[in-house]
This record gives structure tokens, sequence and C-alpha cells, in this order.
């Protein structure tokens, strides 16, 4: 029978403390901790929770082996459907997925599932444990475009199958926003990210970093030329967007992509690497996403006074609950219901503030949303000498620019079915290069499916 | 890995190495670029190409010593490697798209500023080999810093050498060569490209501009990624801000708004290095006509 506590709290470091590094924010449960947390399951037999998940894990289960102290089962069982838990347990928005769904949330406060699994994931890394092995080859060759969740998901799946997969990843190293864009305090790259990339090359994915899709080797030439039945693009939404307002290219703004892969996978926090980075003094960041949450937290860590500036209310604040508690206790100020209306600099073409409009939220629009509405006269001015730019992103136009016959939106987002299959005939995408930018966990899930449209297709081809 | 397989010295703190990268080598293309990281702690710099042979699989940059990274690059030897070598990026030049016909009746005439030689090297060496032989400039300091020469002068016998100091050929800018060929020695340009430092390119396209010669130019600006994902190397272009590693390098030179190009160069510069720069600039006889 389940056990009718309290959620067992995760435990994390010191806001005062951790305001000043770049260590991992949450210490995560230990064994004890999350043996008592996984006994609050009630172990259903139609589990809302596996329902609610992209990638299907099997959730009662990896919970019941848990609380049977049987963490090793676990770990296999999660890894039947995910070869990254570590990441998904600290980055998914538990919330509006599994543990949203959890009966038990309904009067109460639901299983923590995402604590669980990264329990698990650490855990099974921890002690070594092998949870991928090689499959026979089938004898088949796909391509995948991108070693972010979308693709990593993708390709880990078709090994299992059997196919003989290669990875082509833009930058040095694989992972795609887990190395680049989500912050070490809250996704530790060498202890997490990179041995979960490890466990899908386990199963004999290869990963050929430094290629530019679409200017190293084109698509076609993959097809054509190197011997690919099939290809994946999961090549993301990476591609910057900035207001369109006077002073935007000042000394001083950058967009959150920048800053963030320049912190990230350039590590410019780090003195013994030798990638600058600029923060000034004050640091305003523009948006409400969790992107913006963590270029504040990363400038803050930096030593600047950090804010928030935001044209809607806190309640319409897109990033997760959790991200923007988090920022609040290290000393993030929040403006809301404030838009930019231009960025101020000095004669040498330095920022020195940003000029901003008041605002007020008028009716809701098609979406639900109250839009928000300027309010005239009010504008004033906040001074800084740094403006990052979280305004969301867009895919990079590069692949589909040099791939004939492959469509996208007027948002620039490949056109693509549920099952991943593009416009062009042998080529399947997904995740955020077909959805504009969302979740790791949603980019893992469409990277399952395209795995078993594409075996569908190479053996209805044969 | 990517293996250096030659080295050579072409100047002081210059130095030329060809470097095997099989899938560079087979893309690359005249006026795209790459981007190397020297090793683990190393950030990512963008090089023109210089030259590419698909055959051996090897890519030729050339390099100048101008700060920490660099420096750490030019340490390398004969037998070591690149952690990352990623390439090519940018656009090809638009001239390798005109037909047969445009390509024969185009007076190029090209504009090369210090290392700018080695990115102007590939462009005309294709022209040579689609049987065009353009006008080339090099510009220097000294007659030590003229690069490249030997190689221009087996493509084209059009090769005109300016130094400041006068030390071989022509004394002074490349800006007053420029016009000292079209009005004194009646030559016809159809098209200038011009690369070099971005205070050069920016002089090169106020001149073409009186001369009403259209202009290439290729912007070095500051860069991260080079895949189009960041915006660091954003420049207003006719007006709007364009991102240099995806939609360039190379733009309309009378389009480019370079003030601004220039000051955004120097974002990462500290005031300290901007000051012991300025220093060593000066106590090597240099005079700056742009008012640092």
């Amino acid at each position: 029978m389940a056990n009718k506590i309290p959620r067992v709290p995760a435990r994390e470091q010191d806001p005062a403390v951790r305001a000043t590094n770049f260590e991992e924010v949450c210490y995560g449960y230990n064994l004890e901790e999350a043996q008592l947390e996984a006994s609050r399951c009630l172990g259903c037999k139609k589990p809302r929770c596996a329902e609610a998940c992209p990638v299907s894990v099997q959730i009662p289960a990896f919970i019941h082996a848990l609380t049977e102290g049987d963490v090793a089962a676990a770990a296999r069982i999660i890894a039947q459907d995910s070869l990254l838990p570590s990441v998904c347990g600290r980055v998914c928005p538990q919330e509006n997925q599994c543990e949203g769904s959890c009966i038990l949330g309904v009067k109460g406060e639901p299983v923590s599932i995402g604590q669980l699994e990264r329990f698990v994931g650490d855990w099974g890394r921890e002690q070594g444990l092998t949870l991928a092995e090689p499959a026979p080859h089938n004898g088949h060759r796909v391509a995948v475009v991108g070693s972010g969740p979308a693709g990593l998901a993708c390709a880990a799946d078709l090994a299992k199958l059997g196919y003989e997969v290669t990875i082509f990843e833009v930058l040095h190293r694989a992972g795609g926003v887990l190395q680049y864009g989500i912050p070490e305090f809250r996704l530790p790259k060498k202890a997490v990210v990179e041995p979960e990339v490890e466990n899908v090359r386990r199963l004999g994915v290869k990963i050929e970093t430094d290629v530019v899709v679409g200017r190293t080797v084109t698509i076609d030439q993959l097809l054509d030329e190197e011997g690919f039945e099939a290809v994946f693009i999961g090549s993301g939404a990476g591609l910057p967007r900035f207001m369109g307002i006077p002073g935007e290219n000042l000394n001083g703004v950058v967009s959150a992509n920048e800053f963030l892969t320049r912190t990230n996978l350039m590590h410019a926090y780090d003195e013994a690497y030798d990638t600058p980075i600029y923060t000034g003094d004050r640091v305003v960041v523009v948006g409400g996403g969790n992107v913006a949450m963590d270029a504040v937290r990363t400038a803050r860590r930096l030593g600047a006074e950090a804010s928030i500036v935001y044209r809607r209310s806190e309640a319409e604040l897109p990033a997760r609950r959790e991200e923007v508690h988090h920022a609040k206790a290290e000393g993030i100020d929040f403006r809301m219901l404030t838009n930019p209306v231009e960025i101020l600099g000095d004669d040498r073409g330095w920022v020195t503030g940003i000029r901003c409009i008041r605002m007020e939220l008028g009716e809701p629009d098609e979406s639900g949303r109250r839009s928000p509405v300027e309010i005239p006269g009010s504008e004033f001015d906040i001074p800084c000498d740094v403006v990052i730019m979280a305004l969301g992103t867009s895919p990079n136009p590069l692949i589909a620019a040099t791939t004939p016959g492959l469509e996208t939106n007027r948002r620039g987002c490949l056109t693509a079915t549920a099952e991943g299959a593009t416009t062009r005939e042998g080529v399947f995408a997904g995740g955020d290069a077909v959805t504009g930018a969302a979740t790791v966990i949603l980019a893992m899930g469409a990277g399952r499916k395209a795995a078993a449209a594409i075996d569908a297709y190479v053996k209805g081809k044969a | 890995m990517y293996k250096i397989l030659k080295k050579k010295q072409l100047a002081p703190a210059i130095y030329l190495m060809e470097v095997e990268a099989p899938r560079v080598a087979h893309a690359a293309q005249p006026g795209q670029f790459l981007i190397v990281i020297v090793d683990e702690k190393g950030e990512r710099i963008p090089l023109t190409i210089c030259d590419y042979d698909a055959g051996k699989g090897t890519v030729t940059i050339v390099i100048q010593a101008i700060g920490a990274s660099t420096m750490r690059i030019v340490e390398l030897e004969e037998g070591d490697s690149f952690a990352d070598f990623v390439g090519p990026l940018g656009h090809p030049s638009e001239f390798i798209h005109y037909s047969p016909e445009k390509l024969a009746s185009t007076r190029f005439l090209f504009v090369a500023g210090g290392l700018g030689a080695a990115p102007v090297y590939p462009q005309v060496k294709w022209l040579a080999e689609h049987g065009v032989q353009a006008d080339v400039i090099i510009g220097a300091k000294n007659a030590g810093l003229v690069l490249l020469e030997e190689e221009f002068r087996t493509l084209t016998p059009h090769v005109h050498i300016a130094t400041d100091d006068g030390s071989k050929g022509y004394k002074g800018l490349v800006t007053n060569l420029l016009k000292e060929l079209v009005e004194n020695e009646g030559k016809q340009f159809d098209l200038v490209v011009a690369i070099g430092p971005m205070i050069m390119m920016k002089f090169v396209a106020l001149t073409t501009r009186e001369l009403n010669i259209p202009t290439i130019v290729s912007l070095n600006t500051l860069m991260v990624d080079g895949t189009g994902m960041c915006g660091a190397c954003r420049v207003t272009v006719g007006g709007k801000t364009r991102f240099a590693c995806v939609e360039g390098p190379e733009f309309d030179g009378h389009q480019v708004d370079f003030d601004e190009a220039m000051r955004r160069q120097g974002m990462y510069r500290t005031i300290e290095e901007r000051k012991r720069a300025i220093e060593a600039e000066r106590a090597a006889g240099h005079k700056c006509n742009i008012g640092l």
C-alpha cells in the first residue's frame, strides 16, 4: 500500500552561495530519500503519468523497482525508452507532463517523478551500469542531422533496431541545447550530458562533429554519395530573434544564444578557457521564457546586478515556475508589464541603458492570452551596460535552403507529418526544427516517432 | 583532430598552414571561410580559406599572431593537430554563378590588404582556372609584409604592389593606387573585390563609390559559432541587420555600415588591451589616421 506522506523535498544549494558559483543548484535525492518518495506511488493500473510522458517511460514499473530497492532494475526499465534520464529528470517540465497527470496531484502533491528519474539515472552512471548494448547490424544506414535531444533519441532507437547510424553535428561538442543552451548550474556538462551522450555512442552510433549540413555536406550528398538510405533532421531552432528597435547593434547588446553559448559551450566564465565574455555591472534580460531565466541567472553568477524585463505580467511568464522561483531567490529583479522601445548608448557606441514603456493587459487574443497594450507617455529608462535579448528562436534556414523539395512554413519550420515525414522522400524531421522552440522531452518524443517511421520506410523499400 | 601537414612562415608573425580536413577541402569554394579551435580550452576563431585541394583533402590557412589565441595557434608545428576545423562557412563569391559570357566580359580588380591576400588568392585562382586574368593590388605596410606575391603572379600578369613606406611597388595606400590605375593608367574595372582590415575596406568602398564601380567586401566580424545561431557577427547592410556568418561574409561594400562594424569588432577588446596595442603600434612607427 502506498505511503501517505508528504512529498520528499530535494536538497538544494543555499541561494546566497549558489548565486556566486556555477555548481548545480539542486542536489537531488539520496537512496533513502528516493525510496521514501517512491513509496508514495499508488502503482496505478492505467498509469496516467506514463501516457503523459512524450517518450513513454514506464514510470510505475521503474518506481516499483525502486521501492524494492533494485535501482539497477529501475535503470534498465527507463533505458528501454530513454538514454537521457539524468538530463530529463533535471530539465523536463514535469508539471506539464508526467507529474501534471499523476493522480496524487489532484488532491495533493504528485509523485516527484523527475527527481526519481534523475536519481536512477545518476546512480546508474555512478555505478558504471551498462544499459545499452549494440544490436546486430541489419545492413541499413541512416544519417541524423543534429545531436540534440531529437537526434540522440532517434539515433538510439534506430541503433537498437540494428541500423548503422551517423550523427552529423555542427558544433564541436554533441548535445545541442544541452551543451550550449542550458547552463551548468541546471545541467552539468561533464558529469551528466557527456556520459549520457556516451551511452548513445555505446550503441554503435557514430557522431561526427564540426559538420555543417548545408555547407560541409548537403542532404543530397548524404543520400546520393555517402550511401545513407534515409536522413533525420533534428537541427533545432537556433536562430535568435531581435526586436528591431533602435540601438540594437550597440556594443553590449547580445542574443541569449550568444551569451549562453559563450558561457556554457565555451566556458567563458572559467579563466582557463580562451573565450571572453562581457557582462558589465548591470544586465537587463528581455523576455520571460526559460532561456531568459538561464541568461539572467548566468549574468548574476558573473557578478552583475541582473533584471528581467517582460511585457506581460508574472502570471503569463512562459518559464517554469521553479526557474522563476530560483531566479528570485538568487536576487533577480523582475520588471513586469514593461517593454523596451529603444536601447540607449554613449557616444562611443556602448550601451548605457534601455528605454521602456509600461504595458497593461488588454483583451485575450485568439490564443487566449491577454495581449499587452502600451500605456501612452509612460516611457522610462533603466540604466544598464548589457542587454540580453531572449525573445525566442526559429529554425536556421540553411538546411531547407540547400535541400531541394524540403518545404517550410512561414515561420521557417520544416513541414512534417506527426510521424516525421517531410515533403521530401527519405527525409524525416522532428523536434524544434519542425515545431519551433519547445522542450527537450518533446524533441525526444519526436525523434522516437521518426525512428519508427524511418524503420518502416527503409523496410518497406527493401 | 585535423593534422597540420605543412607550416611556413610568410612574414614576421604570419604563417601559412596546410591542414588535413577532407570534408572541408571537398566542399570549399572561393569566398568561404572556416572556424578553428586550437584545443580543449581554445575559442572558436574564424579564419579565411587561402587554398584547398579536394584530391589531397587539404585546406590552407594563413594566420597572423595578434592575440593570445592566435599566438597559441602559430606555436603549433607540422604534425600537430587542431582540435576542430569547421567549414566551409558562408556563401561562396557570387561570381562563381556568373554565366561564361558574363565571366569573360567582367573586368575584376581585387584589393588585398595585409592578411586579406589569403582569401583573395582562391578567388583569383578560381578566375584564372576559368580563363579570367584579374587585376590584383596587394597592399602592405612594407615589403616584408607583402603576402603571396609569387603565387599571384603565376595566376595573372596584372599584379600591383602598394606599400605604406614605398619599400616595394607603389608608395602609398591601396586606395591611391586604385585611383592611379583608373584615372592615370586608363584601367577600367566592372567589379572591385576588397578584402583586408575593416578600415581599408571602408576606404576602398568610399573610393569606388566616387569612381562608380560596384564593390564587394568580405567582412571579418566577431564570431562565435559561425553558423547563424548567435548574431555576434551582425552588421548593418543597406539599413538592415544581417548575420555575416550565414548571409555573408561578402556584401555590397557601398551598403555596409563600416563605422558600426568597426565599433562592434572592438567589443571584447578590454581597455588595457587597447592601450597596449596602440602603444605597440606607435612604438613601431604607425601613425593612426582614424584618431585612436
